[in-house]
């Protein structure tokens, strides 16, 4: 490989300095014995001591757990379900499907909040985690289908043929070659999907109930009432488990078959 | 006893494309069949059929005297090879042949000492715990052979199975198929482009063209009877010309061809006038170096093209009038001395029963 000029190596790298430097002096704040504002006092980790003992904060905690984990799920059934649906009728509908099904995620996220709330209001929907999980499902269901699709187009119709011609009925090729081929996409999907849901602020803000506050509702309550260290400890807390849920998922993608379901010889 | 499958009338279109054209067959049990024809004549859609992957549009599929056309193909008692293997990447060897029994809820035990028994057979012990793509061709075949035969098919189906393999692997693997056929006793059908393959291992052989079943018949009817030209070219190896029956008598026939003097030839029961096609097998050309011999009804000028040493056989290239080329097929014992060159000149000979005429 040729080495690139340097000029080009500097760019890229101010690059994701411009991207990081935000995250890095945050996390780096939030180890500051300081109480006030930037500058350094010494390293501590008190305000993480007082984070995990804030009730507050850990239900809004277990709220954001509880919701990412409901929305994912139901992502993950209707979507694979769609994935499915779209890619082998994809001579029928599938085509306007295609552009439907993506159009969420690229309508604004305060405009799609705004749509929910009324929505709710109008079929008199309880707001709560319900119509938090439901909201969270707008954004996480196209991104599902859209990663699971990508999977599918490589998966070869003859693996289903070979199975159904071995004695699986449909069920059965659905469980034992469809979806273990699809795992590495099931699994990547599932991350991103955790992620994105435990990191939304807009529309949870706009569908949230009393006694459903996630953690970024939390985390914006904080920051009404000042800038506190604690703030700084739970968004690092925050960034480091966003960024590793993407990491996994991305090397789930991106693994070769062998690699990533090798364990599974269920005999 | 009955036979074992038995196809009537069977039609199967994909669009415009008639796959399948009206196909009727008879297979008999314990037949190893094979079904041999040009990519793109039908054959794996037959197959296909057969095994309830594609529904056919009109015609029965009868396996075992049970009619199986609303059958879905988990519940029809055949197994196929496929043509790519389709072997599952994220399963084990163990667990592809596993498969269908699993699917059969066997035990634990029944399905172990199956899959052992079956890596025998296939030769793939001590290979069951690798994946497919840590396998060579060879193997992968095995594997989908020993997949599908696990489950005691009462007909196997297999579709183009040496064709991804290399010319020494596949002579090997061609022999070891009739054999594993003759240890299993199971009924096959094979389909296959290759004449010399499906002459070798077959007991019978069904000769399809665009959709159509042409001819069934042994090996040694299909080489020496075929019954239409499109037959007689695909069997291969012919020498032939298109020409005009003049006369007939007594089952011989007089061919007029613009560059050739009159020939004679054997000729079926209601070819009286018009175009054919003759053959002459390349073991029926006999050579005159100086002249014509009168022991032949035909003789034709040509020019020695090429030589080529196979074994025990010599084959020898001449280029007619007509500029075709004719092949001779003579055993080492019999080549004529002194040698023969390029470019020589002499006759080539044939008695009339010897050629045989075909519809065109
Ligand atoms: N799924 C399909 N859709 C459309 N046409 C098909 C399909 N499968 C096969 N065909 C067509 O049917 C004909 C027979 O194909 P096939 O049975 O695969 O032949 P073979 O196995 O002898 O090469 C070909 O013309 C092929 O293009
Ligand atoms: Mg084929």
């Amino acid at each position: 490989m040729r080495a690139l000029p340097k000029p080009l190596v500097l760019a890229g790298f101010m690059t994701m300095l411009f991207l990081y430097v935000p995250v890095i002096i945050l996390i780096g704040l939030s180890f500051n014995a300081s109480a006030m504002g930037v500058t350094w006092k010494g390293f501590s980790i008190q305000w993480y001591e007082k984070l995990l003992a804030d009730p507050s904060i850990m239900d809004a905690t277990i709220n954001s757990l509880i919701i990412a984990v409901l929305s994912t799920f139901f992502s993950l059934l209707l979507g694979l379900g769609l994935a499915i649906g779209m890619e082998k009728w994809r001579k029928g509908h599938a085509s306007w499907m295609n552009i439907l099904i993506l159009l969420p995620l690229v309508i604004p996220e305060i405009l799609m909040g705004v749509a929910l709330l009324m929505v709710f209001v109008f079929l008199q929907v309880p707001l709560g985690f319900g119509s938090i999980v439901i909201g969270h499902m707008v954004f996480n269901l196209p991104l599902t289908v859209v990663i699971l699709r990508a999977r599918l187009r490589k998966f070869d119709p003859i693996w289903e043929d070979a199975a159904r011609d071995l004695g699986a009925s449909s069920w059965n090729v659905l469980t034992h070659i469809t979806v273990p081929m699809l795992r590495p996409a099931i699994v990547g999907a599932a991350l991103l999907s955790f992620t994105v849901s435990l990191d939304d602020f807009v529309v949870t803000f706009f569908v949230a109930g009393p006694g459903s506050t996630t953690l970024p509702l939390k985390v914006f309550s904080m920051i009404k009432t000042g800038l506190t260290p604690e703030v700084n400890a739970l968004s690092a807390i925050m960034v480091v488990v966003s960024m590793a849920c993407v990491g996994l998922s991305w090397l789930f993608q991106s693994q070769a078959y062998s690699f990533s379901i090798k364990h599974d010889s269920s005999s | 006893m009955s036979s074992i499958l038995v196809l009537k009338d069977v039609v199967k279109t994909h669009g415009q494309v008639v796959a399948v054209n009206h196909v009727s067959l008879t297979i008999e049990r314990g037949e190893f069949f094979s079904i041999l024809g040009p990519s793109g004549s039908g054959k794996s859609t037959l197959l296909r059929v057969i095994a309830g992957l594609d529904i056919p549009d009109s015609g029965t599929i009868t396996i075992q005297e049970r009619i199986v056309n609303a059958d879905p193909p988990h519940a029809r008692p055949v197994n196929m090879v496929f043509q790519q293997y389709a072997l599952f990447p994220h399963m084990t060897v163990f667990d592809n042949i596993a498969f269908g029994l699993k699917m059969q809820r066997q035990t634990q035990p029944c399905i172990r000492a199956a899959v052992e028994e079956m890596a025998t057979l296939v030769r793939l012990e001590g290979k069951l715990q690798r994946f497919p793509e840590q396998l060579s061709g060879g193997e992968q075949q095995r594997v989908a052979l020993g997949r599908a035969l696990v489950n005691r098919p009462v007909v196997l189906l297999l579709d183009e199975p040496l064709a991804a393999l290399d010319q020494q692997l596949r002579q090997d693997m061609q022999a070891e198929l009739k054999h594993i056929q003759e240890e299993v006793n199971t009924t096959f059908v094979c389909v296959t482009h290759q004449q010399d393959e499906a002459l070798l291992v077959s007991d019978r052989i069904g000769v399809m063209a665009a959709g159509k079943l042409l001819q069934v018949g042994t090996p040694q009817e299909i080489y020496e009877q075929p019954v239409s030209s499109t037959v007689a070219k695909f069997i291969g190896l012919s020498n032939s010309f298109s020409g005009m029956i003049t006369r007939t008598k007594s089952g011989i026939c007089w061919i007029e061809q613009e560059h050739f003097p009159l020939m004679m030839a054997r000729c079926p029961k209601g070819l009286v006038a018009g175009p054919v096609f003759v053959v002459v097998r390349p073991e029926h050309i006999h050579i005159s170096v100086d002249q014509p011999c009168n022991d032949y009804e035909n003789t034709l000028s040509a020019v020695v093209h090429d030589v080529a040493y196979h074994g025990h056989e010599v084959f020898y290239y001449f280029c007619l009038a007509n500029d075709s080329i004719w092949t001779a097929r003579v055993p080492r014992a019999e080549v004529p001395t002194p040698s023969l060159v390029v470019g020589q000149s002499l006759f080539l000979q044939w008695a009339a029963h010897e050629g045989f005429a075909l519809s065109d």
